[in-house]
């Protein structure tokens, strides 16, 4: 029954938004975090997403089948390539030789902008979930 | 009432079969809202279940080439089409999340209606078979 793939389809699509939130979750928590170097700098991590579709996932029963989608996974966690902030601060013990200390590129507006679009995909793909579950039942009941 | 037993309940299994198919594609559509590049399907569904019904042109019953059976995934697959977006994106994405949770509701209400005309079709039969008890 093709119905209990769109369970399949909404968690891979839910999976993928609670990784999501994970990921803007720890840059908030991080965006005050400092390090001694440039290169140790905490960066804004994001998920990189990708559809899933069914020729990757094995054989394919037919070339109609094999264009069918199969919801989302992550093909990666990206680090975000702006400069980070450095700052003077001698009295810092991690600052280096010459007295800085190097702060996150955390952009919290941008986070707080992903937080909401994650948690309102998340929320669409239960939806799905729950419309396709009442389906579901509905078939079962048939004929009653 | 046309009762051959083989096609009791009509055009309403094959558009069931559709609707079902199609929420996989809407489920689909869904789950890659924030998926840079990802193309928003949809089924043409008058094209479908005019396949399925035998009325589209060419020949209803394709031979079946690997399977023992007729894939109505295939029959549905034939009508898949790209959603044309109603404005652009930075990341090529297609999809509008509104837009496809409106045809996904859209959807399961008419998945309910065949669901509800297979139903009716199943008290008739049963009065039918019962007389009036």
């Amino acid at each position: 029954m093709s119905l209990f793939k769109i369970f399949d389809i909404a968690g891979s699509g839910m999976a993928a938004q609670s990784l999501r939130l994970n990921t803007v979750a720890s840059n908030l928590a991080n965006a005050d975090s400092v390090s001694g170097s440039a290169d140790t700098a905490y960066r804004a991590k994001e998920p990189l997403f990708a559809a899933i579709h069914r020729r990757e996932l094995g054989q394919p029963r037919s070339e109609a089948e094999a264009e069918a989608g199969d919801g989302v996974r992550t093909v990666g966690i990206t680090e975000s390539q702006l400069p980070v902030q450095s700052r003077y601060e001698p009295g810092n013990p991690l600052a280096d030789a010459d007295g800085y200390v190097y702060g996150s590129n955390v952009n919290p507006v941008d986070e707080l902008v992903n937080m909401i679009s994650a948690s309102r995909t998340y929320q669409n793909n239960v939806e799905v979930m729950n419309s396709a579950k009442q389906l579901m039942l509905k078939t079962l009941d048939l004929g009653k | 009432m046309s009762a051959s037993l083989d096609n009791l309940f009509g055009i309403h299994t094959a558009a069931l079969d559709l609707w079902q198919r199609r929420s996989e594609v809407l489920a689909d559509n869904l789950a890659n809202a924030d998926t840079p590049g990802y193309l928003a399907r949809d089924i043409d569904f008058r094209k479908a279940l005019q396949s399925a019904s035998g009325q589209g042109e060419g020949l209803a019953l394709a031979a079946p080439t690997s399977g023992r059976t007729i894939d109505p995934a295939a029959q549905a697959a034939d009508a898949l089409a790209w959603r044309v977006p109603t404005q652009p994106s930075m990341d090529g994405n297609t999809v509008d999340a509104q837009v496809e949770q409106a045809a996904f509701a859209g959807n399961t209400v008419h998945y309910q209606a065949s669901l509800s005309f297979i139903t009716a079709q199943i008290h008739m039969l049963r009065t039918a078979l019962s007389g009036d008890q």
